[in-house]
């Protein structure tokens, strides 16, 4: 892909990216509430039960979108125009992400798009990112 | 048991916003903002038993202890808010409570932030790229980034172990531009909104502080034409759509209402106060229909016992246009999804018939860090008191101020009264 700022992985969040690093998106799950989590918690924040982690499909919607024209931050300097969403997954949590293989002049809020991987640059991290389904 | 009527804002400073500060240090801009309130109050400075203030960037921690010392204060009653834009309305509101609880009798709420010019930097694809002007260039995210190279790395992580820096930085979502424009998107899909509309507030606020010597834009007109003509930034937001940041300080003195008649100036009542605080990443945030800028509204109205219709000012946090849109409807002042028609059919300059942040909001006033959350609420007290200058709205009664932080993140509203 490109440079990007490195997320700072922990402990906790550890399975979220060696999934990713396999191409799967996981999500923890919180068994007392049946719901999904994210971004990944400690302790189910329905009451503070346990959670695990499970598969999701990768499937979601666009809930909405931007499409930076100025680089956000000097490392995306070769990226823009590059289009960064909140995509709602089909089980449930909204997260941020990028749309890609794409034409920024398609994009639609509630378009139906799919989970994709792409590596960063300088580092041994894969980002899950989305495309058009 | 309510604030209604507990405290009043009897002391104002304000420091005008600049570009950029000088030599001196954050606590000489901070101790002269406070000295000017204080003595604006007529009080002295053994009268000041409370002081509120903010993080500040230079001081690791300590803040209040560090700023008292400095100004000679003792305070029984010291704080730190860690709202975003929502702290100087917080501040406020845990004045007079605090107050109210008998910790303290008269407390400074300070805000501020000093801003050194850097040496430019090279332009990040192109040359006509004016990163000074734009809130780009001012995200406070790793240092380590180095712009000089012709193709950016990878960037390891800072210090900051935040989930904001591990799901959502690396996607871009890194200062504010980023998402406010998403919220544009979002609610322009939701209930329809032009960008006539939005251009609208940001030309009325500069009418506003053109007769406003302390804006930072005082002496320089603005059309809708040329707010759409401006750069685009984050779709579908432009330039002149964008806060531009700045330095300075401001600071206010709130003292109980038996203390009250102590003071030189005309008291400005807090009538009521609200607050929220609903998520920290714009991905977790609740929908519009939802947002925590209706709670801390309309606990502020409830409390205060008045309706939005009521007020005679609204002075509303301004980061950008679509944030005075969101907080018009979300307050009550207009119905759901009625935002970009109701701008559209009022004049909303000091005056019209629906005054809108006189002062020229942080748009066009200027954004001095946390004092310009600050300026919407030391904009509603002048008004109250009647010291606006030539931007007075005549026979003022009410006047509504709101913070906001973060991406619609924290929310604090303040209603204030001429009268008890």
């Amino acid at each position: 892909m490109s440079a990007r700022l490195i997320p700072p992985v922990s402990e906790l969040t550890r399975p979220y990216w060696d999934a990713a690093s396999q191409h799967t998106l996981v999500l923890q799950h919180c068994e007392a509430e049946d719901k999904y989590v994210f971004p990944p918690r400690a302790h189910s924040p329905w009451g503070g039960g346990p959670l695990t982690w499970k598969p999701v499909s990768g499937k979601g919607t666009v809930y909405t979108y931007t499409v930076a024209h100025r680089p956000p931050h000097p490392v995306f300097a070769d990226s823009c125009p590059m289009a960064i969403a909140i995509v709602e997954l089909a089980e449930g949590p909204r997260m941020m992400s990028n749309i890609v293989h794409c034409d920024p002049a398609d994009l639609q809020v509630g378009m139906a798009v799919q989970v994709a991987f792409e590596a960063i640059d300088d580092s041994d991290i894969t980002l899950p990112v989305f495309e058009p389904a | 048991m309510s604030l209604r009527g507990a405290a009043a804002v009897v002391g104002v400073a304000e420091k005008a916003p600049q570009r950029y500060t000088g030599e001196e240090t954050i606590l000489e801009l901070l101790s002269e903002a406070a000295n000017d309130a204080i003595a604006d109050a007529g009080f002295q400075h053994n009268q000041v038993d409370g002081l509120i203030v903010h993080p500040i960037g230079g001081l690791p921690g300590f803040v209040p202890a560090t700023v008292a010392e400095f100004l000679g204060l003792q305070p029984t009653f010291a704080e730190v808010v860690d709202l975003g834009g929502a702290t100087g309305a917080g501040m406020v509101w845990r004045a007079a409570a605090a107050i109210q609880s008998g910790m303290c009798t008269s407390c400074l709420c300070l805000t501020g932030t000093r801003r050194r010019r850097r040496t430019p930097r090279p332009a990040a694809k192109t040359d006509d790229i004016k990163t000074d002007d734009i809130k780009t260039d001012d995200f406070k995210t790793d240092k380590g980034a180095s712009p000089e190279r012709r193709q950016p790395r990878s960037i390891q992580p800072s210090r900051d172990r935040s989930p904001l820096a591990e799901f959502d930085s690396p996607y871009g979502m890194v200062g504010a531009n980023v998402g406010y424009a998403m919220l544009a998107t979002r609610y322009t899909h939701e209930y329809g909104l032009t960008d006539e509309q939005r251009a609208k507030v940001a030309v009325d606020q500069r009418k506003n502080a053109n007769v406003n010597p302390a804006a930072i834009f005082h002496d320089q007109p603005l059309t809708i034409e040329e707010v759409l003509a401006s750069e685009i930034i984050c779709e579908p937001l432009h330039m002149l759509e964008i806060v531009m940041p700045a330095a300075g300080a401001a600071a206010l003195l709130v003292t109980s209402a038996n203390r009250v008649a102590d003071a030189r100036q005309a008291p400005a009542w807090v009538l009521g106060a609200g607050e929220s605080v609903t998520h920290s990443s714009l991905a977790q945030a609740p929908g519009l229909d939802t947002t925590g800028i209706g709670i801390a509204a309309h606990a502020a109205f409830s409390q205060a016992g008045v309706q939005p219709s009521d007020v005679g000012l609204a002075s509303l946090y301004d980061c950008y246009t679509i944030m005075v849109l969101l907080t018009l409807e979300a307050a009550g002042f207009c119905g759901r999804g009625e935002a970009g028609a109701f701008v559209q059919s009022h004049d909303m300059t000091y005056a019209g018939d629906f005054p809108l942040n006189t002062h020229g909001g942080q748009l066009s006033f200027g954004q001095a860090g946390m004092a310009g959350g600050m300026s919407h609420v030391t904009e509603a007290v002048r008004q109250i008191q009647g010291r606006a200058g030539d931007r007075q709205i005549t026979g003022l009664e009410l006047a509504y101020a709101h913070g906001n932080g973060g991406i619609i993140a924290e929310q604090a509203g303040l209603v204030f009264g001429a009268q008890r």
